[in-house]
């Protein structure tokens, strides 16, 4: 019910609204919350897993009960707290975890059979048989319980993530927050001020009281536009705080537009839902207030049950009663406010239910003192409550009660890096230990500290004492006369009698729960939470994990500091995966390095494949080639019968110069480099410090102190953070200098018996045996281009790789595939780049997987006997010399079957298929169009001692079981005569 | 977390890749037993340890960072190449 | 005999406007990574400020401006734009080529550091970063060179092949910027 003249949080303009299919009213300014409340709308959602019927409990980001769904299909959200969603023209919002309607929900017959729902009903219940759970208990419970439903199809809005720097960050907008904003701002600190709600101001737009002789939301009015003029602050409203990390790391959720309609125009197409921060702050100050928690008395969740905290704002910021005869009980002097102002407001308030016997008396309505709820009616909203006090039992009407079982600080980010906060007796709460949470400052309510005189000050003093840690001195700014009021309360957790008592609304967690965990030995509160599931729910029990503890330190004889508290962990507030993973879908999952020949692949029809960040041409199809085997077929033979080109620019290419170069390739190499002649390549392996193959490749010598390094395509930034190492940390001695080029080269290999004509006809130069030997390099020109050429083959065939700045890279690449067609060859992709590499065992990382070392790849020669090595030491253990070691083998089909595949395992012939028979496993395998069979590489125990052998393949995963002879790894001209031609 | 590169000021973790514990390495003809120990033995202390840390996503310096593991609380850093870790060069090198 | 002829690494991807944002390509020029030799820094700078008129910067600093630059790039490294490197500096320091290796583009807009706030955890407020800071940081999954060139400019350089998807999450953060309002 709305009451005019009251609400200074509102504006004129009335909002039309959807809620459950129905059309409502609400005015600028309201929450959903306050909308539905000044409706007379109070049944809003049923429970988790009783699906009982539940209103709004709460005004803040707490709230457990009023969770919705807002939008609809793809864009709905679901598990929006209506108490933080703004109401916009045309918002659309439904109850979630009901059917087919929140007033009439089928589910709840789980109510009737709550007797035996309790805490480790499923655990007990769903133990036999075994399989059932998954398949069948799981599924339903699972269809039974829970909150919100995702549409299941893809969410097309924009989510983004960002970063922010502050000198001082100002965690809420209350007086202490205000405060401390104020002092660090005039003391010329860049200042980010963060409130969770829509509007800064905190507790002051919800109370009736004055700061300086004005209203306190005048006073904070006043303050906040001086803030927003200053630009060394940043206001950040709608965002919640939600972790403290190391070295003053936040994360912070931002809600930047759910309370704005979905776009209309492509100005606005692209606004972000949400936020992700990531604020990095050199000081902060906690003021995040304190959260009322309920008392746990029988059926105490009927929607009209509220906070008294939280009727007293909507009465004040909103200007809504949240009922017509309304019933307060309290356990502290806070919530008599909430009569007065209710009074003043010409609410009718029935009484003050005070379980104090020493409470103090009002003025307009009575106070039954020493007295306590101990039962309610009215199911969809309430009806009455049972007061009992030493006059005995009696029944008064009401349809909305206010109750307060005192507050809670905030503590939860000061929990965030290990902290456990302190109980404080009088004040029958956990305040915050200080400097648990290095560079932060407590203050206000948080620190437990409730009056507005006491917050106002410590604020000043919390962003004093902040900014005197980054020696910056601050003026604190005179002290406005506030409220000193004493918060006085006397603890009362539950109230005992028939019926359940709720503890964790959003879990259904009741008092009984408890006390029966701790029946069943679940005494420790971590067990208990587990056990119960309180405190599980996405508020994180926010308001219901004090009482709870208290409830099972009674339940154990204990004392509430000996019962402990369970730790708070962040998100403070529920964040959805779409925040945190923004930036993360599509194509920013990760950054895709094209090649400049990228184009002109596409324009020959080339499909792609991801090799690490790249994209490279797998094959060109031609007219008539119905399959990918077809392609790669032909383009295999093209490169043996004529010439080859392909874009081999993704390998890492590294420039070192400097006089030590040739010190750090021999510390690097297991081979020698130093003694490498000006204008040759060699080819080079590389050990990790435990002995194992790091990466290969070949190294070319450009000139005295200049070489050049090619990495694999998998390793290039591994190598080049090895070489810094070596460089910086092993051998700081060395005056060596290199850096990356591999993006500054287009680098393309030419390979078959017509290569060279293909390569002469190109260059300026005279390309012949004698000029371009095996394994020379150096400059050439090429079409006006001066560039590298390097006659290296990774295909066993007479091959070159040429080298042009990447920005001649598109036309050279052109250029050399028309010129190779016209020589009866053309482009080549990474299929047959691999079967030309297998027919010459010539190994990439699926052998060198980080396992193997060069004695397993017969490679032991290329660690040189005549200079030391990185790596070399340990690669002489004895168990990486052991024969029985995994080897290097090529496989070729023997039985009947002839498919044989990668990620195989391989037995012999006559053991049975079990993992200790298992003998070693293939690599890589490809179909040789050369040899007309298919052939493999394999990593075989004993390998070498095995050629000629059959052996058992088994993939159980394609369903492959097959014999195979082991051969040399070297399938095509083992002599090597035809790359020397 | 945040970390300092005695280059570039305080920066955020995610631009650092972690190696591990900080250790100078024994000579190249160090043998079996040295090696063994600098690749596989570690105190794995819960409290202030010095740890190497690349800045491979910015000026790609090495640094060792002296941490407290239990708490995160950062106790210093200087680059590597001058935290005295170095290796003497081995008897095998050329001669420039 | 035809020439081959060139593409730059944002050919067909750039200039883009969004909002009062606008991501352009630097035209081409030479770009020369320079990376002193032990104990020559003090020759190399000598050197570079009688060839080129400028000195090698400090960390995170740019030296030099309009024809020439050189922009701290890394530990002990600096890149020369714009001129030819003199050839004798390679006495003092390693002189590589890196000119096609680089994708260059320049973010223009009142805040600009506000798009880049989306990419990038360098702190970048003004007062903090100003004209003639560069930092090496990550820009997404990056490695980048970040520069700002005036109040209102950042340059920005990432490896040639990145250039399609630094376009794409840079333009992307200048959408989600410029719709904020």
């Amino acid at each position: 019910m709305r009451i005019s003249g009251l609400g200074h949080g509102m504006g004129n303009r009335p909002v039309s609204f959807s809620f459950n299919g129905k059309h409502y009213m609400g005015v600028e300014g309201d929450t959903l919350a306050s909308a539905l409340l000044a409706n007379d709308v109070h049944l809003v959602a049923r429970s988790f897993k009783y699906h009982r019927p539940r209103g709004i409990l709460t005004a803040g980001s707490e709230e457990p009960n009023a969770l919705v769904t807002v939008g609809e299909g793809a864009a709905g959200d679901p598990n929006i707290r209506a108490t933080q969603q703004d109401i916009f023209e045309g918002l659309v919002a439904r109850s979630q975890n009901c059917w087919p309607s929140v007033d009439r929900d089928v589910m709840a017959v789980n109510d009737l059979a709550a007797p035996f729902l309790g805490a480790g009903f499923y655990y007990k219940t769903f133990m036999w048989p075994a399989p059932f759970w998954e398949k069948l208990y799981e599924p339903i419970i699972r269809r039974a319980a829970g909150l919100g439903a995702l549409s299941g199809t893809p969410n097309t809005d924009v989510y983004e993530k960002a970063f922010a720097f502050c000198d001082l960050l100002v965690i809420g907008s209350g007086p202490a927050g205000l405060m401390a904003a104020l002092t660090g701002a005039r003391a010329g600190a860049d200042v980010i001020l963060a409130e969770e709600d829509s509007r800064m101001g905190g507790r002051l737009l919800a109370e009736v009281e004055e700061i300086d002789g004005r209203p306190a939301h005048v006073w904070a009015a006043e303050v906040i536009a001086e803030l927003e003029a200053l630009d060394n602050v940043r206001l950040m409203t709608r965002t919640a705080i939600t972790g403290a990390y190391d070295q003053g790391t936040f994360s912070a959720l931002e809600r930047v537009s759910h309370h704005l309609p979905p776009s209309q125009s492509l100005k606005t197409a692209h606004r972000p839902r949400e936020c992700f921060w990531r604020i990095a702050a050199k000081a902060s100050v906690l003021a995040a207030g304190a959260i009322e928690r309920p008392v746990a008395f029988p059926n105490n969740d009927r929607p009209g049950i509220m906070t008294a905290g939280a009727v007293r704002a909507y009465l004040n910021r909103w200007g809504v009663a949240a009922g017509e005869r309304i019933t307060v009980f309290a356990n502290n002097d806070d919530a008599h406010r909430t009569a007065r102002d209710l009074l003043a407001a010409g609410v009718h308030v029935t009484a003050v239910v005070d379980s104090r016997h020493d409470a103090p008396d009002g003025t307009g309505f009575p106070v039954i003192k020493g007295a306590v709820v101990c039962d309610t009616a009215g199911r969809r909203r309430l009806q009455s409550v049972t007061v009992r006090s030493v006059r005995g039992e009696e029944k008064i009407q009401t349809d909305c009660l206010a109750m307060s079982g005192g507050w809670n600080p905030s503590v939860h980010l000061t929990c965030h890096m290990n902290g456990r906060p302190r109980w404080n007796r009088e004040l029958a709460a956990f305040v915050p230990v200080a400097g648990v949470v290095p560079g932060m400052q407590v203050a206000g309510a948080a620190n437990g500290v409730f009056s507005t005189g006491g917050a106002l000050r410590e604020g000043a003093a919390a962003a004093r004492a902040a900014l005197a840690d980054l020696g910056l001195k601050a003026q604190v700014p005179p002290l406005p006369v506030a409220s000193e009021e004493v918060y006085r309360i006397s603890p009362l957790w539950a109230v005992p009698g028939k019926g359940r008592a709720w503890l964790d609304f959003q879990n259904d967690v009741t008092v009984k729960d408890v006390t029966q965990a701790a029946t069943e030995n679940f005494r420790s509160v971590e067990h208990m939470k587990r056990y119960t599931t309180q405190g599980m729910a996405t508020d994180q029990g926010k308001n219901s994990n004090v009482a709870a503890l208290a409830v099972l330190a009674d339940a154990t004889g204990r004392s509430i500091p000996e019962t402990g508290v369970t730790s708070f962990r962040p998100p403070f507030v529920p964040t959805s995966i779409a925040a945190m993973g923004a930036g993360g879908e599509g194509q920013g999952f990760k950054p895709r390095r094209y090649l400049t020949s990228h184009a002109a692949g596409l324009e020959q029809g080339a499909s792609n494949t991801e090799v690490g960040l790249w994209y490279r041409a797998s094959y060109f199809p031609k007219q008539g080639e119905t399959n990918w085997r077809q392609s790669c077929d032909r383009e295999v033979m093209m490169v043996r019968n004529a010439v080859g080109v392909c874009d081999v620019s993704t390998l890492g290419k590294i420039d070192i110069k400097g006089r030590d170069a040739a010190r750090l390739l021999d510390l690097v190499y297991t081979n020698m480099f130093s003694t490498l002649k000006i204008g040759r390549v060699r080819y080079g392996l590389m050990l990790r410090e435990d002995g194992f193959v790091m990466d290969d490749g070949t190294t070319a010598r450009l000139g005295e102190d200049h070489y050049v390094m090619t990495t694999t395509t998998a390793a290039a930034g591994q190598v080049m953070a090895h070489l810094e190492f070596l460089t910086q940390v092993v051998r700081p001695d060395l005056d060596v200098r290199f850096t990356s080029v591999t993006d500054h080269w287009a680098q393309f290999a030419i390979a078959g018996p017509k290569a060279r004509a293909l390569v002469d006809g190109l260059v300026e130069e005279t390309v012949n045996g004698d000029s371009w030997p095996f394994m020379a390099c150096g400059e050439i020109t090429v079409k006006g281009v001066r560039g590298r050429l390097f006659r290296i083959s990774f295909s066993g065939e007479h091959a070159y790789e040429i080298a042009v700045p990447a920005r001649y890279g598109d036309a050279l690449y052109r250029a050399l595939v028309a010129q190779a067609e016209r020589l009866g060859g053309g482009a080549y992709g990474m299929e047959a780049l691999n079967v030309l590499r297998i027919e010459k065992g010539f190994i990439t990382h699926a052998e060198i997987n980080g396992t193997v070392t060069a004695f397993d790849l017969g490679m032991q020669g290329l660690i040189s006997k005549k200079k030391s090595c990185w790596g070399k030491a340990l690669s002489e253990r004895a168990g990486l010399m052991d024969e029985d070691r995994m080897q290097l083998v090529g496989l070729k089909p023997a039985g009947a079957a002839q498919d044989i595949s990668a990620g195989a395992h391989l037995f012999d012939p006559d053991a049975s298929v079990e993992r200790v028979n298992d003998l070693g496993y293939v690599t890589s395998v490809g179909f040789s169009p050369t040899l007309g069979h298919m052939i493999g590489l394999a990593m075989l125990s004993a390998g070498r001692d095995r050629m000629g052998d059959t052996v058992r393949l088994v993939d159980h995963t394609r369903g492959i079981d097959t014999l195979c002879e082991v051969v040399n790894p070297v399938f095509f001209d083992p002599e090597g005569g035809r790359v020397r031609g | 977390m945040r970390i300092t590169c005695p280059i570039c000021g305080e920066r955020d973790r995610r631009e650092f890749t972690y190696r591990g514990a900080a250790l100078g390495a024994p000579a190249l003809e160090a043998g079996i037993e040295a090696w063994h120990a600098q690749v596989h033995l570690r105190l794995n202390p819960a409290g202030s340890l010095a740890e190497l840390w690349h800045h491979e996503m910015g000026c790609g310096a090495w640094v060792q960072v002296t941490r407290n593991t239990a708490t995160h609380e950062m106790l210093g850093s200087v680059l590597a190449e001058d935290a005295d870790l170095a290796m003497p060069a081995p008897e095998t090198e050329v001669e420039p | 005999m035809d020439d081959l002829s060139a593409k730059s690494p944002c050919e067909g991807l750039l200039p883009a406007t969004v909002g009062g944002f606008t991501l352009r390509e630097e035209p081409p020029t030479t770009l020369t990574l320079i990376a002193p030799y032990a104990g020559q820094e003090a020759a190399l700078s000598a050197a570079m400020d009688a060839a080129h008129g400028l000195a090698f910067p400090a960390p995170n600093r740019t030296t030099g401006s309009g024809e020439a630059r050189a922009v701290w790039f890394g530990r002990r490294q600096a890149v020369l734009m714009g001129p030819d490197a003199q050839p004798g500096l390679a006495a003092h320091a390693a002189l590589t080529d890196i000119s096609d290796g680089w994708a260059v583009v320049r973010l223009d807009g009142d805040r600009a550091e506000d798009v880049l706030a989306r990419l990038v955890p360098v702190d970048l407020r003004p007062r903090v970063f100003q004209p003639g800071h560069t930092a090496r940081t990550e820009l997404r999954h990056m490695m980048a060179s970040l520069t700002r060139v005036s109040a209102k400019s950042f340059q920005i350089m990432v490896f040639r092949s990145f250039a399609e998807t630094l376009v794409h999450d840079v333009k992307t953060a200048m959408e989600a910027v410029a719709a904020r309002g």
